[in-house]
């Protein structure tokens, strides 16, 4: 006997919703297992992990801090994803894109005047650094072939370092006792709080916009046609005239430049200033995001935040409960398995079908 | 399908004589509603290089699947001296004896000759003992191989060596080879043709697949020729002229040329001129000096088997492929070469090509974004950048009024249509376009008559209207039905077109088998098949 995997004719759109809850409930109760086992009681964990982060305001605007970023990278790496070309160097592109805007931030530093410019030109210039930056894996696929996932995952390190040097050498505070950071920036350089005395910013709105933005070009533009056409069909692609080469530069630069602009949105947001790291890892967090709220942009608003909403509940779980952050990390590698195997099951049926070795000679 | 008994087909079924080391009697394979093979009888005999030979399509393929377990007959059965036996899977073909040489290899690019090898191997066989073995296979059949060697840098002569010794190392009584010197050079089919013969006289049974006619008449003193599924004759090659092969491999019935008026040719639409392509692949074909023209209100078929550049002639025409001489390839007089196929487009050409899913069309996206697909560049469906639905919606909505396409739902993907359905609305799409020059690969190919007679209607009436239309099929009943002339596509180089009056499918067969010319006068046929090659 074996299994074989049928494919449904038909997707079932009840389907398609349910099977991404289920994967979370399912992920809940084998996490409740993974908590007992460690001697804690599931029902205290629940609570501590999804109740607790989400009935205060200060955890609320946390969760949106966290959420932000990672919806801003997905949604940009889905570009990268649908068409069947893998960016996994976002997090590279993220720290480029924080230090290129903060690069500016630290220029204009004490300058006098008209100062309104200066925000904007920070945004643009994270933006255009994460774009350019993804360019280099980008073009190397193109001209010469080499693997793209290669060559943007090698250049995070690059990135790193690059940062690291910038901030203890050309950009460091010499006003700061030798610490490896650079001044804090100018209250024009930084995003506007949306409440008096509250830690939200204006980042949480520049992602909403851009997550708004990406559904309508994926769903009603030539380009997001394109995308789609080339990611589901590339031969189909190639008849309807598109250019792979053109597409590979145009989504990498969409997902860097998405990854600079949460890296910029990131440094003049929460941090206010240029420090050795800028990320907890965003930009690899963000593939599972975009995986998780399958390379649809409304999706992955979801799936950014129910990662955040597990981040900041860890957090919580380690606190009061002593549970370890490994948990947390666990936790969501399992939802996103649990949501991808799901997903094969909403597309194909499953049938046992008899077969196997045999073949003597029957008569 | 008319088709009258060829003269020297002896009636199919077990023959008189010692039991067969293989047979297959009564073998039907449907699939759906499509009948693959249909009643097949085969008896294969030690020592003898047993020839099939078909058309595409003809059923060798299946044939040779159910022979090697990889598909189950819907009826009928298959023995080994003279026991039924049951072959579910290619490990009992191969505990039976029976080894398979693929058309397609199936290597690991980055490992050495012995390493693939060795993959397909038991565990039991070391690294020392399988070297040892490979190289007395080396000495034994001229099948030399270094067995250090990346595969990644070996010719496809040598590569398909790998693929013989992987067979031999398991000591087979029957060797399946399919189209075996398709990727070969004249050479290395030399060196092929000698280690076949010394299996054969070492008591083996090679079956052996191919519409290689000059191939078989020297290999082969068996031949079973299959057409639509069924045998339809079986004969010794060598007793058989180019000739009587091609005419039993096509059909020798020569239907009456109807449903086309001769319509009122004018100026030449669509041009190519010395088009010379290298092979973009190992298994692809590069085409050399390809003339030919189509005027409007013309339709030119274009016969030949596939796999003999019909691919490569469909890209260069479409620019999926671009050729490296701007003037190669014209359309309404402007050279087109260097342009892609959506400048082609604006030009008023459309394209059609053989692979319905996911080539023509994408399987898993709805009606209306696949008539986007190739309509976006000509017809008004986007403004600004931005997709107009709506009126996608709409041209799909009168591509399958116009061409009655059956579907479940209001815009169902195009994958969940049935194959003739999808192909009536891909074919619909492109000549509501109205297109001044047509190219299409394979009209009709797996689709229902009702569905095929609806296509080449359309393709006819379109041809009225003044389009220049080229039509690359491998069906000659479908050329002859619908065509003004036809040239034949061999190994990359296209025949002179002649008028389909004046041909006979004979005379066509015998070029698609690579000899003879297409003018309908008898010839002496030994003396076409020298000439060819």
């Amino acid at each position: 006997m074996r299994l074989d995997l049928v494919p449904r004719t038909r997707r079932s759109p009840v389907l398609d919703i349910l099977s991404p809850a289920l994967a979370f409930v399912a992920a809940v109760l084998i996490g409740g297992i993974a908590v007992a086992a460690l001697g804690v009681s599931p029902g205290d964990a629940f609570v501590t992990y999804f109740v607790t982060p989400l009935s205060e305001v200060w955890s609320l605007q946390e969760i949106a801090l966290k959420a932000a970023p990672l919806a801003l990278i997905a949604t940009g790496l889905a570009f990268c994803y649908r068409a069947n070309l893998w960016n996994i160097g976002a997090e590279g592109q993220f720290v480029v894109g924080g230090l290129a805007g903060g690069w500016v931030g630290v220029a204009t530093h004490g300058m006098g005047g008209f100062t309104l410019w200066i925000l904007p030109a920070m945004l643009i210039a994270g933006t255009l650094a994460g774009a350019a930056y993804a360019m280099i894996p980008a073009v190397l696929k193109v001209r010469l072939g080499v693997s793209e996932i290669l060559t943007s995952l090698m250049l995070v390190y690059v990135a790193q370092l690059l940062l690291d040097y910038m901030v203890r050498g050309p950009l460091r505070d010499p006003a700061g006792y030798n610490f490896p950071q650079s001044v804090g920036f100018d209250p024009a350089a930084r995003l506007p709080y949306l409440m008096e005395g509250e830690t939200l910013h204006a980042g949480v709105v520049v992602a909403f916009l851009a997550v708004v933005l990406a559904t309508v070009v994926l769903a009603r533009t030539l380009f997001g046609f394109e995308v789609r056409v080339v990611g589901a069909s590339p031969r189909a692609a190639r008849f309807a005239g598109f250019s792979d080469a053109r597409l590979t530069l145009a989504v990498f630069a969409i997902s860097g430049g998405a990854a600079g602009l949460a890296g910029i949105v990131e440094v003049a947001g929460k941090i206010g200033q240029l420090q050795p790291e800028i990320s907890p890892g965003y930009g690899f967090t963000a593939i599972i995001v975009a995986f998780l709220g399958r390379l649809s942009p409304p999706g992955i608003l979801i799936a950014a935040i129910v990662i955040a909403l597990t981040t900041i509940g860890g957090e919580g779980a380690q606190i009061d409960l002593k549970l370890p952050l490994d948990l947390t990390r666990a936790f969501q590698g399992l939802l996103l398995g649990l949501v991808l195997g799901a997903d094969v099951f909403a597309g194909y049926h499953v049938r046992l079908v008899p077969g196997g070795p045999s073949g003597r000679p029957v008569s | 399908m008319a088709t009258a008994p060829f003269p020297s087909a002896p009636p199919p079924g077990p023959r008189p004589g010692p039991t067969p080391l293989f047979g297959a009697y009564g073998i039907v394979k449907r699939f759906g509603s499509f009948t693959a093979n249909d009643g097949v009888d085969l008896e294969i005999r030690a020592g003898e290089i047993h020839a099939l030979l078909g058309e595409n399509g003809a059923g060798k393929s299946t044939l040779m699947k159910i022979l090697y377990g990889l598909l189950e007959p819907t009826e009928g059965v298959v023995t080994h001296k003279g026991d039924i036996v049951q072959l579910p899977n290619p490990e009992a073909a191969r505990r039976l004896g029976i080894g398979m040489v693929f058309q397609h290899f199936s290597l690991c690019e980055n490992l050495t000759v012995a390493e693939n090898i060795a993959l397909v191997m038991p565990k039991d066989l070391s690294g020392r003992a399988l070297a040892d073995r490979i190289a007395k296979l080396g000495i034994d059949y001229g099948l030399h191989l270094e067995p250090d060697r990346p595969v990644w840098s070996l010719s496809a002569g040598e590569r398909q060596r790998i693929e013989i010794v992987r067979c031999l190392l398991q000591d087979p009584s029957l060797v399946i080879l399919d189209e075996p010197t398709s990727v070969l050079t004249p050479g290395e089919a030399e060196v092929l043709f000698t280690m076949l013969e010394r299996l054969r006289a070492e008591g083996r049974a090679l079956l052996y697949i191919s519409h290689r006619l000059d191939e078989v008449r020297r290999l082969c003193v068996r031949a079973t020729i299959l057409r639509g599924g069924k045998v339809v004759g079986a004969c010794n090659p060598q007793e058989e002229t180019a000739r009587s092969l091609a005419a039993m491999m096509v059909g020798s019935a020569v239907r009456e040329v109807t449903g086309r008026a001769a319509g009122t040719v004018g100026a030449e639409r669509l041009r190519l001129d010395r088009l010379t392509l290298p092979a973009p692949g190992l298994h692809a074909t590069s085409l050399r000096d390809v003339t030919l023209g189509v005027s409007g209100g013309e339709i030119l078929g274009i016969a030949g088997i596939a796999g003999n550049g019909q691919a490569e002639l469909f890209a260069a025409l479409s620019g999926e492929t671009r050729a490296p001489d701007p003037d190669a390839v014209r359309i309404d007089g402007a050279a087109v070469g260097a342009l892609g196929i959506n400048a082609r487009r604006r030009l008023g050409a459309a394209f059609v090509p053989e692979e319905r899913n996911g080539h023509a069309a994408a399987p898993l996206m709805s009606l209306s974004e696949n008539a986007l697909l190739s309509r976006y560049p000509t017809a008004p469906l986007t403004r600004f950048g931005l997709l107009r639905l709506g009126a996608a919606r709409d041209l799909a909505r009168r591509v399958i009024e116009a061409f009655d396409v059956r579907k479940a739902g209001p815009d169902p993907a195009a994958g969940t249509l049935s194959g003739g359905n999808l192909q009536k609305f891909v074919v619909g799409r492109e000549i509501l376009a109205e297109p001044g020059v047509l190219v299409i690969n394979q009209p009709t190919w797996g689709v229902d008559a009702a569905a095929a007679a609806h296509i080449r209607q359309a393709v006819i009436d379109l041809s009225a209207r003044g389009a220049a239309i080229l039509v690359i099929s491998q069906d000659l009943d479908e050329l002859f039905e619908i065509a003004g002339s036809i040239a034949v596509l061999h190994d990359g180089t296209l025949s002179t077109a002649v008028p389909a009056g004046e041909t006979t499918r004979e005379a066509i067969g015998l070029l698609m088998g690579g000899s003879g010319d297409a003018s309908a006068e008898p010839r002496d046929a030994s003396k076409a098949v020298t000439h060819a090659h």
